[in-house]
């Protein structure tokens, strides 16, 4: 048994993450059919969510809180051309995009912090205070 | 979208043999427009998570060579349960057809793109011949 999976020894540690979120986490969104994609980071009084959307401005980027989901919405529009000018590769995507994110607690929308930085979106998710875990003191007496 | 997500998913660049990296980093080949006018070629590639201090930029030759380096940045006592990318750096050449004027090469990067103008050398822009009618 201890040698049935040698081959994985030197396993990647991203293929590690997508193994343990595939059989632990069993999120209701992380379908890859949706852009952009995601990367989700917990703590025990929030969740960092990540993407990558690179060529907007912080402006152009919506982001919606409701009970346990969040929505992020943008676009992105293609170079135009000028007189004389084409494509030789394009490969960039471009057009709209919207994806719905759920949560398995509410989230307190009041004080989520949205940070974009070098085309990157850090979203933090604080817990709704009734969902966070609490510290019961023991009494000894 | 125009594009469905998979085809935009990173892709990782496939290393060939003998050319492998010191660093045990991840390395994608970040998605090019590439387009050509009469007297430019401007390249614009999406490099999340690269800034104008991290990318390198070389023309040695016809061969361009675009390097990016990423320093993940990764949320304090967090634990990544979920995760549908990558983060590496990146690394794409390319072969130039045309003369290029080196000395005005002009690169920006904003919010993770990278636009580079390569102006044409003198030599290289088209030129219009004109048919004479006899």
């Amino acid at each position: 048994m201890l040698f049935s999976n040698s081959e994985n020894w030197f396993r990647d540690p991203w293929d590690e993450f997508d193994r343990m979120r595939r059989s632990l986490w069993g999120l209701s969104s992380g379908s890859l059919s949706e852009f952009p994609s995601v990367n989700m980071w917990v703590s025990s009084d929030d969740t960092v969510v990540t993407t990558e959307i690179p060529g907007l401005d912080p402006e152009d980027i919506d982001i919606s809180v409701a009970g346990r989901t969040v929505t992020l919405k943008g676009s992105r529009k293609a170079d135009e051309l000028q007189k004389g000018e084409s494509f030789h590769r394009r490969e960039r995507w471009n057009g709209e995009f919207s994806k719905t994110i759920e949560l398995p607690f509410n989230i307190e929308a009041d004080n989520v912090t949205a940070r974009f930085r070098k085309g990157v979106l850090y979203l933090t998710l604080p817990k709704a205070e009734a969902e966070r875990p609490r510290k019961i003191e023991i009494k000894s007496n | 979208m125009e594009a469905t997500a998979k085809e935009i998913q990173k892709k990782e660049t496939e290393v060939k043999e003998g050319a492998e990296r010191t660093r045990a980093k991840r390395l994608y080949t970040p998605p090019v427009d590439i387009i050509e006018g009469e007297d430019r070629l401007l390249l614009i590639a999406d490099m999340p998570g690269v800034d104008e201090n991290s990318v390198d930029i070389t023309l040695e030759k016809n061969i361009l060579t675009i390097n990016g380096t990423v320093e993940p940045e990764i949320p304090e006592n967090h634990r990544l349960v979920s995760y549908e990318y990558g983060i590496g750096d990146y690394h794409r050449t390319f072969t130039l057809s045309d003369e290029i004027d080196r000395e005005k090469i002009e690169a920006t990067v904003k919010n993770g793109v990278l636009r580079l103008t390569l102006p044409k050398a003198e030599a290289a822009k088209t030129r219009k011949i004109p048919v004479k009618a006899e």
